[in-house]
């Protein structure tokens, strides 16, 4: 909904902050206010992405392997996740512009709930990560098979990483079976992995980040208090839910599509 | 403006000082750390950033200290690769980057543009508290062990191998990115948003074009700095890799990251000091800024031109020959706009009725300087000649050319001609003058011969040096006491003036500007009405007219030239 449609009558009652001298100022500063941090917030990830393309171009097929064994089916369900939360979030907004206290909590709600699936779900993905020894660090390890043996499964990968002399094996596989390219190769996998946590954990920061302050509105329109009779609380936290949102959108094919025959 | 020409009389007097202003509104401790004034939170900026710069400019005495011989025995190795390191951190990240956007932008921009705050005010105090946090973790780091990178904090050795308070460090100026990155988001919309009416793009002042360029550059240039950080930090935390080469990472990679914004960061420090002198000159040489569009749109030039010779920084680092030439041309590019500003102010000057006023001293240093630094900046963008001069005294020489002849210069131009708007008072012109020159001959002293030294061969960062240099060495020693005492002055007589110095008034300088139209020191609120604009900024015309003509009844307090333009100039000279 523009700000143009915004001034007809019987929207959200606004108050005017001291250092405006009208309404539609107000609204306007907001939205260009927001939309500039979100451009800082592009230039932020933008250098991450910007250096996932420059390693994957430097060593393709390190990466292709790497990327082989994430868990498509958990990104895929977060992708899923986030895209109904982006639409519960819109009519949320939508209702909260009309004055619509209890289908705004509603909304507000469901969004709140996909946020924190969202990190169930992640969390899950983590863990299985961690056990696979997949953390990039001096724990980190990786096994011989040939990519194609990552059918990107859960419980294929599973069954791969069970033995406990895992550890040994792959070391003495590295420096014996397949020499110093394979070490080099694993260690390219672990830069991978490097930027598939940082990239991702910090997308998580920032969905934390939203469920505070989604969090936060929830109760606010929950008990009616008067910071939120204004709509433009409920406007800018749906812009920043939308940015996160797609941030995800551009994760998803490029930590676990692209490769992928 | 009818204001600006109101008789002295009606508005000179202790009486000026008594009604209500954002300074003595209240005066409680909890009225100053949870104000939401930008003039409020412009003074604590500005005393949390002098701070910084003296603790800084301390690590420098520490480190020509070290250079008077050539085989150092005050400090050990290790304590100096500190000091370099502290002063360079401490001087761009936490001085240079927040010293007139922060002080004086904050001051300025609500008023320039007739608002009565910025958009955001909260924004604007949590700015200030996050700069306090990093310079508080940054002062911690460098009391506790210190950090030994240089302020480039270059990979491998900044995440693997140094063994100092790095992620402390990291953090910290990731902090303080957030900090510019909170102002320039500020400037951004208030300037879009929040003019008053009738005050097109191009009837803004010049400040207003610098503050919003340079805001661009925090915008766009801070957060990338800021992931690099962060991505060193976690690389040392955590074990990950991302720029080591041990795991196929890239060490050129994080160059290129770091000089993204390191280098538009330059920009950051010099574009402020451009919008000041343009202010400065405007106003006493009585006369518009030559050349307003074409100043106003090098601004913008500079910023976005900025973002595009990050590279030459990197010619012998490894960087491929043909990144090489395009960087280089590039850097030579930029050269354009900063000329175009170097002469449209000499333009001004010229036939305008110039009144040698301290500011006005501080902006003509600023212009010699930066020209300097500017010329010797083309040696360096040239490939064959930067191999011979990169890591040597010479880019030193260069950029404290650029950032300390161009943006403290620029610093200490606006802080004295707003002095006045800022407590209320004038300081002392005499002291002031000397000041100036002090700092113009220190400045001068400390750092041409570095020039010499860096084309003589001297590495920089280096703890000893052959015997030879020394005599060029120790001039330059000498030189930074000469510019420690110009810095100390005004300390003293900015501290007299607050009590004793001279009640100004609205508009001492007879300056034109909407912040010249309210009290010294504005109102909290600022403009009792929001103001009207229906001039060109700089509309100096009638008052030139009148000076030729020897009437001088529009200046608040006696101009020294007064009486001797009465008597040597021709009554019926005008400018056209």
């Amino acid at each position: 909904m523009s700000i143009f449609e915004l001034q007809r009558e019987g929207f959200a009652s606004q108050r005017l902050a001291h250092q405006f001298e009208e309404i539609n100022q107000q609204n306007e500063c907001y939205i260009v206010g927001m939309w500039t941090f979100l451009v800082t917030e592009i230039m932020f990830f933008g250098a991450l992405f910007l250096i996932l393309s420059l390693y994957r171009m430097a060593y393709p097929a390190s990466f292709e392997q790497a990327h082989a064994v994430l868990l498509v089916s958990f990104g895929l369900t977060n992708a899923v996740i986030l895209i109904s939360g982006s639409y519960f979030m819109t009519m949320c907004v939508r209702a909260k512009m009309l004055g619509d206290y209890r289908m705004t909590q509603l909304w507000l709600g469901l969004t709140l709930l996909c946020a924190c699936g969202f990190l169930v779900v992640k969390s899950f993905e983590y863990a299985s990560e961690f056990k696979d020894h997949h953390f990039p660090g001096p724990s980190f390890h990786w096994e011989t098979t040939t990519p194609g043996a990552y059918t990107g499964s859960y419980s294929s990968q599973f069954s791969t990483t069970m033995p406990a002399n895992a550890v040994n094996s792959a070391a003495v596989s590295s420096t014996y079976s397949a020499p110093v390219t394979q070490n080099l190769n694993m260690h390219k996998r672990q830069l991978f992995f490097s930027l598939y946590f940082i990239m991702t954990g910090l997308h998580a920061v920032h969905v934390i980040i939203g469920i505070l302050i989604m969090g936060t509105l929830f109760f606010l329109i929950r008990y009616r208090h008067p910071s939120v009779d204004d709509y433009m609380p409920v406007e800018l936290t749906g812009l920043y839910w939308h940015f996160v949102d797609i941030v995800w959108i551009f994760l998803f094919p490029l930590l676990y599509l692209i490769g992928k025959q | 403006m009818s204001s600006i020409l109101l008789r002295p009389d009606n508005l000179h007097g202790d009486t000026v000082l008594d009604e209500p202003n954002y300074l003595n509104w209240k005066s409680t401790v909890a009225s100053w750390l949870l104000t939401k004034d930008h003039k409020r939170i412009a003074v604590m900026y500005f005393f949390s950033i002098s701070f910084m710069f003296l603790i800084g400019g301390i690590a420098a005495s520490g480190i020509r200290l070290a250079l008077v011989r050539p085989h150092d025995t005050f400090f050990s190795s290790e304590t100096y690769d500190k000091m370099f390191s502290a002063h360079g951190i401490i001087m761009v990240f936490f001085f240079l980057v927040p010293s007139i956007p922060a002080t004086l932008g904050n001051f300025l921009v609500p008023l320039m543009i007739g608002a009565k705050d910025l958009a955001f005010p909260r924004l604007n105090l949590l700015s200030w508290y996050v700069y306090i946090v990093a310079s508080a973790i940054m002062l911690g780091a460098v009391a506790f062990g210190g950090i030994d990178t240089g302020w480039t904090f270059y990979e491998p050795y900044s995440s693997i191998y140094s063994n100092s308070n790095v992620v402390a460090v990291t953090f910290a100026v990731f902090l303080a990115g957030f900090a510019s990155i909170m102002t320039g988001m500020n400037f951004i919309v208030t300037i879009h948003k929040m003019r008053a009416p009738g005050l097109t793009w191009f009837r803004l002042p010049l400040f207003i074009w610098g503050m919003y360029a340079t805001s661009l550059i925090m915008v766009l240039g801070t957060p990338v700095v800021a992931i690099t950080l962060l991505l060193v930090t976690l690389q040392r935390m955590f074990g990950l890799c991302i720029f080591d080469p041990s795991c196929g990472g890239d060490p050129l990679l994080f160059e290129h990251l770091f000089w993204f914004y390191s280098h538009p960061a330059v920009y950051i420090m010099v574009l402020p000091s451009m919008a000041v002198v343009s202010e400065v000159i405007a106003c006493f040489s009585r006369k518009r800024i030559f050349g307003y569009e074409f100043v106003a749109f090098s601004s913008m030039a500079i910023a976005l031109l900025g973002f595009f010779v990050w590279g030459h920084h990197m010619f012998v680092t490894g960087e491929s020959m043909y990144a090489g030439m395009v960087f280089s041309l590039l850097s030579f590019l930029i050269a354009v706009p900063s000329a175009i500003k170097v002469f449209n102010w000499s333009a001004t000057l010229y036939k305008g009725n110039v009144w040698l006023s301290a500011p006005l001293i501080f902006a003509i240093g600023f212009i010699l300087l930066f020209t300097i630094g500017g010329l010797t900046g083309l040696f360096l963008a040239s490939l064959a000649v930067d191999v011979h001069l990169n890591m040597t005294y010479f880019v030193v020489a260069h950029f404290h050319y650029v950032m300390v002849g161009g943006a403290i210069f620029g610093f200490m131009a606006g802080m004295h001609f707003w002095w006045p708007k800022i407590t209320g008072r004038l300081y002392p012109e005499g002291w002031a003058i000397v000041t100036a020159v002090v700092m113009f001959l220190g400045f001068n002293f400390t750092f041409f011969p570095q020039f010499i030294l860096g084309f003589l061969g001297m590495p920089r960062r280096y703890h000893y040096y052959a015997p030879p240099y020394q005599f060029w060495n120790d001039m330059s020693s000498a030189g930074a006491t000469i510019m420690a005492i110009g810095f100390m002055l005004p300390l003293f007589y900015w501290a007299w003036s607050l009590k004793y110095g001279e009640i100004a008034g609205p508009n001492p300088w007879g300056a034109k500007g909407l912040e010249w139209t309210v009290p010294s020191p504005p109102p909290s609120h600022n403009f009792d009405e929001i103001p009207l604009v229906t001039e060109e900024a700089y509309d100096y015309k009638a008052i030139h007219a009148a000076e030729i003509a020897g009437d001088y009844s529009h200046l608040q307090f006696d101009h020294p030239f007064a009486e001797a333009k009465h008597s040597d100039k021709p009554t019926n000279f005008e400018e056209h």
